[in-house]
């Protein structure tokens, strides 16, 4: 049971693992929906559990080099530490990442307890967080190249190759799962696999050691953030971190997938210095950083205008705040944890603990035959003359009494801090709720606003065709009607040519049957001329076509009459005083007078045009 | 993950089928005009019933294809796009079957100097149309092979255009002995017909667009 309190720490630093980086393997693929949330968190759930079970030793190895965290008081600090630098700093919005987390509380616990600090592993670790990002990026461009030949080659139906990419972001998904729980199981369980020593466990088919019995413990955790949290971050976080099409985020996830492999497999490494190349170092790395450097590295394919540079900073701010953080939280800590809680946190400290427990000892149980050092002693600040005068029962009581108070305090406060953390934890989780909720209605509200916006555009866009498309139409009349107008006139010029040609030949001419043939054909030109059925109707289709004009023109005008509001109508059709002459069969004269009549009729100002003011009223 | 192997085959050939059923559409109408224009009413009626029932079925199948866009969310990102492509293949076979549909009600009076003009524009109308299927079926193997097969929609549809204009214009200007009333109606009959090319060529510019988008 205290072994799962000590515990605690890490599996809180698991379960926010799982929540916060299963939306670097999931986050597209649930955010676009095309892999259902539930499948996605049994998927990666199973196949976190199988990485940091099979493949969690390596970089968890590279870790114990850093600084072997031998107690369990000091395990539980510096997962705490690395915990409390993560929550802290996703609080307050700055990049953090779990691995560099993790090392700097290490590097904060070897400060404290003088444990030198391996200067080469320190190197090589943070080699990797900076190769980690490249590397990313290059697989991402190399696969990125392949995947676009893949799709230009093959004459792939678009729905197949959905149905092939919700199968691929599966798969991908599922290995970046598997390289995840390999490659960052050492962040959350890593510091405890030098503290607790559990016996190995038969399972008939194989065994399952201490460190695989804690990896599996771990992965539970991260696990049990997938399930109980990833969808909330999947669905805000993952989306806008990564707003990729489906291709280039299978893509992403694969060369995330790989890089996190390749620094957590051992077999991979002994192959690769079977052939004489240096080894692999096996380093837990940041998945959203090789996430943030896959992104970039499509990004620089397609040209590099859509990168936002500004990343690359708060990458780099991550690498150096972030383990500095963590290395501080721990140093002061452990500090509180060794002096006030009086645990034993390993390297030097342990001795210090150790001698002063024993002089205590000394001090309560004269009898003891426990002789202690001489420069232990110094160490606790017990007087020498303390020890010699054993017998001094007055002594002894207020020391024993002094230590009961110091324990009731102790517990006290201890108390006191485990419920400040519950409630603190229940305030959040109802601030949470209440923010998940307002998420939500803004939402709700956001679609509904989109749906709206929609549907306006989509009116306004029927409308703006409809007033087109009644534009082209009246257009289209008006072409009509002066066709119509013009074809009248046309003929009308040619029957007056046709009159006057007739009466020029008879005048010439002395027959008289062919002059009376003449004078009819004449008559039955000037009858044409006058009851002209085309200009009938003409006219009628001119105060069809207007009749809403005419309509407004009497309401205006009321003592307009029908001829002046022809008159208008064919102003209206920009027909000249000569044309109107000839529809009408009148002289332009006439038409001259008539305009003038209406232009006083219409009390139109002498400088505007008539024409004008018609076709604007 | 509920979209199984055998859905999506279902569903492709869905598509196919359902862009087949309108070009189909578009070959009847161009067959019942021609009837029409040479008076062979039984054929003409024929191909009013073939229409109707193509038309039916091209709104089944559309509305079954939506329906499994959506609820499996297929192509979550593209589905608005091509959605909005579907129903545009879906109006042109709208258009043609109100076309023939306007053609038996109004029966128009065609004169006969009109009729190899008319025939004409049919026949263009239709194979602008025509000519934009095998694109919208391209897009959804080769998105970026789409552009290069428009160029023979935008012709025919500019080819229309010119028939349809110089049909009004001997109608106004040389058929001097129809009626006003008449000229205007035939004119309208160009219209019709020339919308379908104008439909045809909506769905081209939307599909050169998506396959510019798709290409991004």
């Amino acid at each position: 049971m205290i072994i799962l309190f000590y515990l605690s720490s890490g599996l809180f630093l698991g379960w926010s693992l799982g929540a916060n980086d299963a939306a670097n393997i999931f986050g597209t693929a649930v955010g676009t929906r095309m892999v259902r949330f539930k499948t996605a968190a049994i998927v990666a759930s199973i196949f976190v559990i199988l990485g940091a079970v099979i493949q969690g030793a390596g970089a968890n190895h590279t870790l114990g080099k850093l600084g072997n965290v031998s107690t369990l008081a000091a395990a539980f600090t510096v997962a705490l530490s690395a915990a409390l630098t993560v929550y802290w700093m996703t609080k307050m919005s700055l990049p953090v990442s779990t691995s560099q987390a993790i090392v700097g509380a290490i590097i904060g616990w070897n400060f404290y307890t003088n444990n030198p600090t391996d200067v080469n592993t320190l190197v090589k670790i943070v080699s990797t967080w900076i190769s980690g990002p490249i590397l990313g990026g290059l697989f991402a461009i190399l696969l990125f190249i392949l995947v676009k030949k893949i799709t230009k080659k093959t004459r792939i139906h678009l729905l197949y190759r959905d149905s092939y990419i919700r199968y691929g972001l599966l798969i991908v998904g599922a290995f970046g799962a598997y390289s995840l729980g390999a490659n960052n199981i050492a962040n959350v369980m890593g510091v405890f696999t030098g503290a607790i020593d559990l016996p190995t466990i038969d399972l008939f088919l194989f065994q399952m050691d201490s460190t695989q019995q804690l990896f599996l413990i771990g992965g539970i955790a991260i696990a049990f953030g997938i399930i109980t949290y990833s969808r909330h971050v999947m669905e805000t976080v993952g989306n806008t971190l990564m707003p990729l099409s489906s291709e280039a985020a299978i893509v992403v996830v694969l060369s995330q997938a790989l890089v996190l492999f390749i620094f957590s497999s051992q077999g991979l490494s002994d192959a690769i210095q079977s052939i004489g190349l240096p080894a692999i170092p096996l380093v837990p790395v940041s998945s959203s950083q090789v996430v943030i450097g896959s992104i970039i590295g499509i990004g620089l394919y397609k040209g590099g205008k859509e990168i936002k540079y500004n990343i690359l900073g708060s990458i780099s701010l991550g690498w150096i705040a972030t383990p500095i953080v963590a290395g501080v939280i721990a140093f002061f800590m452990l500090f509180f944890v060794n002096n006030v809680f009086q645990k034993d946190v390993g390297g030097d400290r342990s001795l210090i603990i150790n001698q002063n427990e024993s002089a205590l000892e000394m001090v309560i149980n004269p009898d003891s035959t426990f002789v202690p050092d001489e420069n232990a002693i110094q160490n606790t600040g017990i007087k020498k003359d303390t020890l010699v005068n054993a017998n001094n029962k007055k002594r002894i009581t207020t020391t024993n009494s002094d230590y009961n108070l110091l324990a009731i305090i102790l517990g006290t406060v201890l108390v006191a801090f485990f419920i400040v953390i519950i409630f603190l934890l229940h305030y959040l989780s109802k601030a949470d709720k209440k923010r998940s909720l307002l998420q939500k209605q803004i939402s709700s509200n956001e679609k509904r606003y989109l749906l709206k916006i929609e549907s306006l555009e989509k009116s306004v866009k029927d409308k703006i065709h409809r007033q087109e498309d009644l534009g082209k139409e009246l257009k289209f009349r008006q072409n009509e009607m002066v066709t119509m107008a013009m074809s009248i006139i046309h003929k009308n010029e040619f029957l007056t040519s046709l009159k006057d040609e007739i009466i020029r030949i008879k005048a010439n001419i002395r027959d008289h049957e062919t002059r009376l043939a003449l004078n009819k054909l004449s008559l039955m030109i000037t009858q044409d001329l006058s009851i002209d059925r085309d200009r009938e109707k003409f006219q009628m289709h001119i105060s069809e076509q207007n009749s809403n004009f005419n309509h407004r023109l009497s309401e205006a005008f009321p003592s307009m009459t029908e001829n002046e509001k022809r008159l208008a109508s064919m102003l209206r059709l920009n027909l000249s005083s000569k044309e109107i002459a000839s529809i009408l069969n009148i002289s332009p004269k006439s038409v001259e007078m008539n305009r003038y009549r209406l232009r006083k009729k219409l009390k139109v100002d002498p400088k505007v045009n008539l024409s004008d003011f018609i076709r604007e009223f | 993950m509920s979209l199984l192997y055998k859905n999506v085959k279902q569903l492709v050939f869905d598509i196919d089928n359902f862009i087949d059923t309108v070009e189909q559409g578009v070959l009847v109408f161009k067959e019942g005009v021609i009837n029409y224009l040479n008076g062979e009413k039984e054929s003409f009626a024929e191909k009013i019933e073939r229409i109707d029932r193509l038309e039916a079925s091209a709104d089944k199948l559309q509305r079954k294809i939506d329906d499994e866009f959506y609820r499996h969310s297929i192509l979550p990102q593209n589905v608005s796009d091509i959605e909005g492509m579907l129903d545009k293949v879906d109006e042109i076979i709208d258009i043609t079957k109100d076309n023939l549909y306007q053609f038996d009600d109004e029966i128009p009076f065609i004169p006969k100097e009109l009729t190899n003009d008319y025939i004409r524009l049919v026949n263009t109308a239709a194979e602008s149309a025509i000519s934009v299927f095998p694109a919208a079926r391209t897009f959804f193997r080769e998105p970026l092979k789409v552009r290069e097969m428009l160029a023979k929609v935008y012709f025919y549809e500019k080819e229309a255009d010119k028939i349809s204009r110089s049909i009004k214009r001997r109608l106004f200007h040389e058929m001097k002995d129809l009626r006003q009333s008449e000229k205007i109606h035939l004119r309208y009959f160009a219209l019709h017909i020339e919308t379908v090319s104008d439909k045809a060529k909506n769905l081209a510019d939307l599909l050169s667009i998506l396959a510019l988008k798709m290409s991004i």
